[in-house]
C-alpha cells in the first residue's frame, strides 16, 4: 500500500496533498552565517551566473532552480550548504544562543549541527552525536568545509547517551530530528514510499521514545527541547510526544514557525493523545510547496537556574 | 596527566601545552609554537585564536576547538582539523586556511580567474612571477568585493601545486 494514503483522512486537501508530494522539490541551499553573509552569496551567485531564487520567509535560504547546490564558488567556500527548506524548522525552532550547551543527539549527515553552530556563531559547545559511524564522516566533512570549530563528535546510541565524555552533565538545550519513516521526503527521494512498513513504524516509535526521553533527561530544568521528524506518521509523532510527557517532566510549549503548519493530532488509529501535542506543528507538501515535517519544542520541568552556564 | 613517562595516544585527544616548558609528552607541539608558528608564516595575530585551544590526536594532528572539553578527550572529533606537526614542515589544513586565512597578511598568493579554476580543481601550475617564499601559501581569488581563500598550495621551483584533498577538488567556472 502506497503509505501516504493513510494520511488522507489527517489533511484538508487529500487530492492537492498528494500532487504536491509528487512534484520533486527544487535544490535549495542555507547560507553559513559563521563565513558570509547572504548578501555575499547573492553578489557571488550574481558574478558566477548561478540563478537563485530567495525563500520568503527565509533571508539565508536560496533555491537554485538548475540544481547542482556544490557546483559553484560559494559552496567551495564554505559558504552555502545544500539543505531542504524544512530541515532548518527545528533549528529555529531550538533557537540556540552563542555560549550555550546544546546537543544533537542524531546529528549526522550534520545539516541541523552546522546549522545549530551558526546560530551560536560558533561559540559554545555544540555535541553532534550520531550511532552511525559511517555517515558520522558525512557529518565531519560537513562541519569542517562550513568552518565549525565549536562541535564535539561522539558515536553512542542516544538512547543511554552518556556525557562521560565531555565536560558538563546536562545541556541548555537538545535537538532530537529523530530516525524515522520519512514519507516527508518523497519529494526528493521517492523510494522511502516504496520501502515503507508499518512493521518499521512501530519499531522505529520505540527508538524514538527512548531518544526523546534522553534528550529530557540529559537537558537542564528549564532548557529546550525540540522533537522533529520527516514523516506523517502520528505514531513517530504524537504518540511519542505523549508518552514522554508521561514518563518525563516536560511540557509542549507554543513556538511560531514562519510556515503555514497545521496543529498535531490528539486522535489516531483508536488512540487518544495529550491535548498540548496540538502545540506541535505538521507541515504538509501542499501547503507551503516544501517537503513534510513534523516539529514540537518541549520544556523541561523544574526551577530554571538562569546563570549562563551554570 | 600523572604518568612518568606520558606518551601520545592516538586514540584520544590531548589538549596542547600552553608552552614548551610545560611540554610532558615528546615531540607534542604547544600552544605558543602554534601560534608562532601562523604568526611568522601567514602574519595572522595570535589574538585572533585567543579564544581556542588546541588539541592533539594522532601523530601530530592539531586540531582546534572553540567549546568546552575534558582533557583528554575520548571522542570522535573536537573542533576542526588546523595543522599539521611533527614533521619538518608543518602544514596547515585547507580547511584551517578556508577558515582563518582571511586574517593572513604573508605568503599569501592572490591568483587570477583562470588561475583559480586550475588551482581549486586541483592542478599544479607555473608561477614564476611568485617572488615571496616557498612551502606552503594560502591560495586566494577576488569574489563579491573581496579575496577568499581557496585553499592550501606548495610553492616549489616556480610552480605552484594544489593541494586541494580529491574529495574538494572542483571543476568550477572561470569568473572574470
Amino acid at each position: 500500500m502506497n503509505p501516504l494514503e493513510r494520511y488522507e483522512p489527517l489533511v484538508d486537501d487529500a487530492a492537492a496533498f498528494r500532487a504536491a508530494c509528487d512534484r520533486p522539490l527544487p535544490s535549495v541551499v542555507r547560507v553559513n552565517g559563521i563565513a558570509a553573509s547572504p548578501a555575499r552569496v547573492r553578489e557571488a551567485f550574481d558574478e558566477e551566473g548561478v540563478a537563485y531564487e530567495p525563500v520568503e520567509w527565509h533571508d539565508g535560504l536560496f533555491r537554485l532552480p538548475d540544481g547542482n547546490p556544490g557546483g559553484n564558488w560559494p559552496y567551495v567556500h564554505g559558504w552555502t550548504h545544500g539543505q531542504e527548506e524544512v530541515s532548518v524548522l527545528p533549528g529555529l525552532a531550538l533557537d540556540p544562543q552563542p555560549g550555550e550547551r546544546v546537543w544533537d543527539a542524531c546529528a549526522a549527515p550534520g545539516s541541523k549541527t552546522t546549522q545549530i553552530a551558526d546560530a551560536m556563531d560558533d561559540d559554545g559547545t555544540v555535541v553532534a552525536n550520531d550511532n552511525n559511524l559511517g555517515r558520522l564522516s558525512a557529518l565531519r566533512h560537513n562541519a569542517e568545509r562550513l568552518g565549525v570549530t565549536n562541535a564535539i563528535v561522539t558515536n553512542q546510541d542516544a538512547r543511554n547517551f552518556s556525557t562521560k565524555p565531555l565536560a558538563f552533565d546536562e545541556f541548555d538545550r537538545a535537538l532530537v530530528d529523530a530516525p524515522c519513516s520519512c514519507e516527508g521526503t518523497c519529494r526528493k527521494n521517492p523510494d522511502v514510499v516504496d520501502q515503507w512498513t508499518l512493521d518499521h513504524v512501530h519499531g522505529v516509535a520505540g527508538i524514538q521514545k527512548g531518544i526523546l526521553a534522553r534528550a529530557v533527561q540529559a537537558t537542564r530544568p528549564g532548557g529546550t527541547v525540540v522533537y522533529s521528524t520527516c514523516t506523517f506518521a502520528p505514531e513517530e509523532n504524537e504518540a511519542v510526544l505523549d508518552h514522554v510527557l508521561a514518563n518525563e517532566d516536560c511540557e509542549i510549549v507554543d513556538v511560531d514557525l514562519p510556515l503555514d503548519t497545521v496543529p498535531g493530532v490528539t486522535e489516531w488509529d483508536g488512540e487518544t493523545f495529550d491535548d498540548s501535542v496540538t502545540r506541535a506543528h505538521r507541515i504538509y507538501p501542499h501547503h507551503n510547496d516544501t517537503g513534510g515535517f513534523f516539529c514540537a519544542k518541549l520544556r523541561v520541568g523544574g526551577e530554571e537556574n538562569t546563570e549562563v552556564g551554570a | 596527566m600523572t604518568d612518568a613517562n606520558p606518551t601520545n595516544d592516538g586514540q584520544r585527544f590531548a589538549r596542547l601545552p600552553e608552552t614548551p616548558a610545560d611540554r610532558e609528552v615528546e615531540g607534542r607541539a604547544s600552544r605558543r609554537e602554534v601560534l608562532d608558528w601562523w604568526h611568522e608564516r601567514f602574519g595572522i595575530d595570535p589574538s585572533v585564536f585567543e579564544g581556542y585551544s588546541f588539541w592533539e590526536k594522532g601523530a601530530g594532528k592539531v586540531w582546534i576547538f572553540n567549546g568546552e572539553a575534558t582533557d583528554p578527550s575520548e571522542v570522535e572529533a573536537i573542533g576542526m582539523t588546523f595543522l599539521r606537526t611533527r614533521q619538518e614542515h608543518w602544514k596547515p589544513t585547507g580547511r584551517a586556511v578556508s577558515r582563518f586565512g582571511a586574517h593572513a597578511r604573508t605568503n599569501v598568493i592572490e591568483l587570477d580567474p583562470a588561475q583559480a579554476s586550475r588551482f581549486a580543481a586541483g592542478e599544479d601550475q607555473d608561477l614564476p612571477e611568485w617572488d615571496g617564499d616557498w612551502g606552503y601559501l594560502i591560495a586566494t581569488h577576488e569574489i563579491a568585493g573581496g579575496q577568499a581563500p581557496i585553499g592550501v598550495g606548495l610553492y616549489l621551483y616556480d610552480e605552484l601545486r594544489s593541494v586541494v584533498p580529491k574529495g574538494s577538488r572542483a571543476d568550477l567556472p572561470v569568473v572574470e
